[in-house]
């Protein structure tokens, strides 16, 4: 394991270390994240990719200590933010730094909001808890948001409800909220999922814009390689609870080492495709994470499977370029893919 | 992934008026003819209740003997005299000052009952559904054990046993009926709310809450209540006919409103062994009552489909 990192690192807003987060279900306790660890940068954005049920989102929830409990426990690890273990603030203290230090976009903007409240007060909601500001000062605030997050009008649209706005809209106000105190750090879990195709690319350009202009880093999580290529500074792979491989957004797309970076890679449409080909897609489904065996959690999908694979798990080691580490058996040095 | 500008293009039609969320319901509610006849007649029967014992031509207890004896000592029938329009009972009494006192002691029931449901029902089902685990276990074994005895022998059982305390004749016996009924119906409401807060407590509009660092109990308070109150607003005007008749029941067979005050119950009750000869003494009453229940239950299902949820936003 690559846990044995330095105490704190001070150019790191986030490191995560060793983070275990279970589910108790009737069949089994489910390592829905098993042993991760990454770090973020003052303004960086990292991308957390993988397909449905690998533990993005259950990552992002546990760094906000937002894991329904029950059935969600976190077992282990340690969440640095900004020097702070998070995992040892009490509640109190956690919910003080929820919304106030840790923004977090939802995936779907149609249900993030109360249907029975105005959209001005969801807004202010934050800011007056965090903050300290009430009545115009809170109000001027909002409106400065919404307009920040391109709703046009915004003075208009503060006694409005949410099904008064788009999807997109919507998802703009989410951003609002996220941002509306200053957060160091966004949560942003498949912000454009819900989203149509055209909107999602606005939305994101905003987060991207955004982020930038107020230095915030971004966690961003999605299942889209196309999203994370175009947002992040690095990207994480994660595969069944597990993270299989590392590295800065340039070198996971040019020389990804590991066969489930290169399944999500190349399952992606491209424009020099022929017309009417069947897409490409990973054969198979990920494993189920009680009492996973002690072997690579993505052989039995792997073209490039052997014996070994399947009786020790990979590490996660270092490969070529900076930062950049794979848990693959066949991409170590004198491993069977070169 | 470039898009040309940052700022979308506003709508160009003009905008609607920013409608709450009730004004919504309002204009679905207006559209349902017998939710209107319901609501006209329950405005009508709450100003009989509140105006209605001021503007009567006789309190309800004076007895006109004068007008007994100049009509052979028989109870005056409706619309012999003006005095009396709605006639007179075997003492003497004016009938439809009875039947006004009687609006406003099944309106009070019918009022104050909710009200203890709601001081009840709301804290004990928020509770449970908001902790779940044990606390929800425990206040939901309550519940059932209350849902399970019969209402109406807890009811007797309850007035009898505090008949003759203090607690008993306050009010003329009023606030005892309010006490026994509401103690038997809040579980329908605290059932409600549970169920209401189990599902809401799980949405992501809570979670959303959650993740901007809303205390717990501005959570309950914001954003759970506001989105639990239609189905309670619904249950609520239920359950007033069911809480008129409870108070019709019991005056019938004596327990509760005591003597001189008579509910439209205890005048079925003292009426009806004489329904051949002094049908009126009966009718009215029972009329009143079928009304008043039949008003509140249009109205009550009329607000269920206009506070639908799933219609939320539309017209």
């Amino acid at each position: 394991m690559t846990t044995s990192g330095p105490a704190h690192n001070a150019d790191k807003l986030l490191e995560v270390r060793g983070l275990k987060t279970q589910f108790s279900t009737a069949d089994g306790v489910i390592q829905a994240v098993d042993d991760v660890s990454f770090d973020v940068g003052y303004g960086e954005t990292l991308g957390l990719v993988g397909e449905s049920g690998c533990g993005k989102s259950v990552s992002a929830l546990s760094i906000a200590r937002l894991v329904p409990d029950p059935p969600g426990k976190i077992v282990a690890g340690e969440i640095l933010f900004d020097g702070i273990d998070l995992l040892k603030l009490s509640d109190e203290a956690m919910r003080k730094l929820r919304g106030k230090e840790i923004g977090f976009i939802f995936q779907d903007p149609l249900t993030s909001l109360n249907p029975t409240l105005t959209i001005g007060y969801q807004i202010g909601e934050a800011i007056r808890e965090h903050m300290g500001l009430s009545g115009k000062a809170a109000r001027d605030r909002v409106v400065e948001l919404l307009a920040k997050v391109g709703i046009p009008r915004p003075a208009d649209r503060l006694k409005d409800y949410p099904h008064q706005f788009s999807g997109g809209m919507r998802q703009r106000v989410m951003i609002a909220i996220a941002l509306s105190c200053d957060p160091k750090l966004i949560l942003a879990d498949e912000p454009t999922t819900a989203l149509d195709v055209t909107i999602q690319a606005q939305i994101l350009e905003l987060i991207q814009k955004l982020s930038h202009e107020f230095g915030t880093a971004v966690l961003l999580i999605t299942h889209d390689l196309g999203i994370a290529a175009g947002m992040c500074d690095r990207v994480n792979v994660m595969y069944a609870g597990r993270i299989v491989e590392t590295a800065s957004v340039d070198t996971m797309f040019e020389n990804p080492r590991m066969p489930y970076a290169w399944g999500l890679l190349d399952s992606l449409p491209r424009i020099d495709d022929i017309r009417g080909a069947k897409l490409r897609t990973i054969e198979g489904m990920p494993p189920l994470l009680i009492s996973p065996p002690d072997a690579c959690r993505f052989g039995p999908r792997c073209r490039f499977v052997r014996d070994i694979c399947r009786e020790d798990e990979p590490e996660l080691t270092a490969r070529e370029g900076e930062d950049h580490l794979a848990r693959c058996w066949a991409t170590e040095p004198g491993g069977w893919i070169s | 992934m470039a898009t040309q500008s940052q700022v979308i293009v506003g709508p160009t039609v003009a905008r609607r008026r920013s409608e709450g969320l009730w004004w919504d319901a309002w204009g679905r509610l207006r559209r349902n003819r017998l939710a209107v006849i319901g609501l006209g007649l329950v405005i009508l029967l709450l100003l009989a209740a509140i105006f209605g014992p001021t503007l009567a031509p006789w309190k309800y207890y004076i007895q006109d003997d004068a007008a007994l004896a100049a009509n052979n000592f028989l109870p005056l029938p409706p619309f012999k005299s003006m005095s009396h329009v709605l006639g007179t009972d075997p003492n003497g009494r004016d009938v439809l000052s009875m039947l006004l006192d009687g609006a406003q002691i099944s309106m009070t029931v019918a009022f104050v009952v909710q009200l203890v449901v709601i001081v009840i029902g709301v804290p004990i089902g928020a509770a449970a559904g908001w902790f779940g685990g044990r606390t929800d276990n425990i206040l939901m074994r309550l519940t059932d054990v209350i849902y399970a005895f019969p209402d109406l022998l807890f009811i007797i059982l309850l007035s009898v046993s505090l008949y003759d305390t203090w607690f008993g004749h306050a009010l003329n016996g009023v606030l005892l009926v309010f006490v026994a009924i509401g103690l038997t119906s809040w579980v329908t409401v605290a059932r409600l709310v549970r169920g209401q807060f189990l599902s809401l407590k799980e949405t992501e509009f809570v979670e959303a809450a959650r993740a901007i660092g809303v205390p717990p109990a501005r959570i309950i308070i914001r954003h759970l209540i506001p989105n639990s109150i239609s189905p309670v607003i619904v249950a609520i005007t239920l359950g007033i006919p069911a809480a008129v008749l409870a108070e019709a029941t019991l005056a019938f067979i004596g327990v509760g409103v005591q003597p001189p005050r008579t509910s439209w119950g205890s005048m079925i009750s003292l009426g009806y062994d004489q329904i051949r000869i002094y049908p009126w003494l009966t009718l009215l009453p029972g009329l009143l009552i079928a009304t008043a229940l039949m008003s509140f239950t249009f109205l009550g299902d009329g607000l269920r489909d206009a506070l639908d949820p799933k219609l939320r936003g539309k017209q």
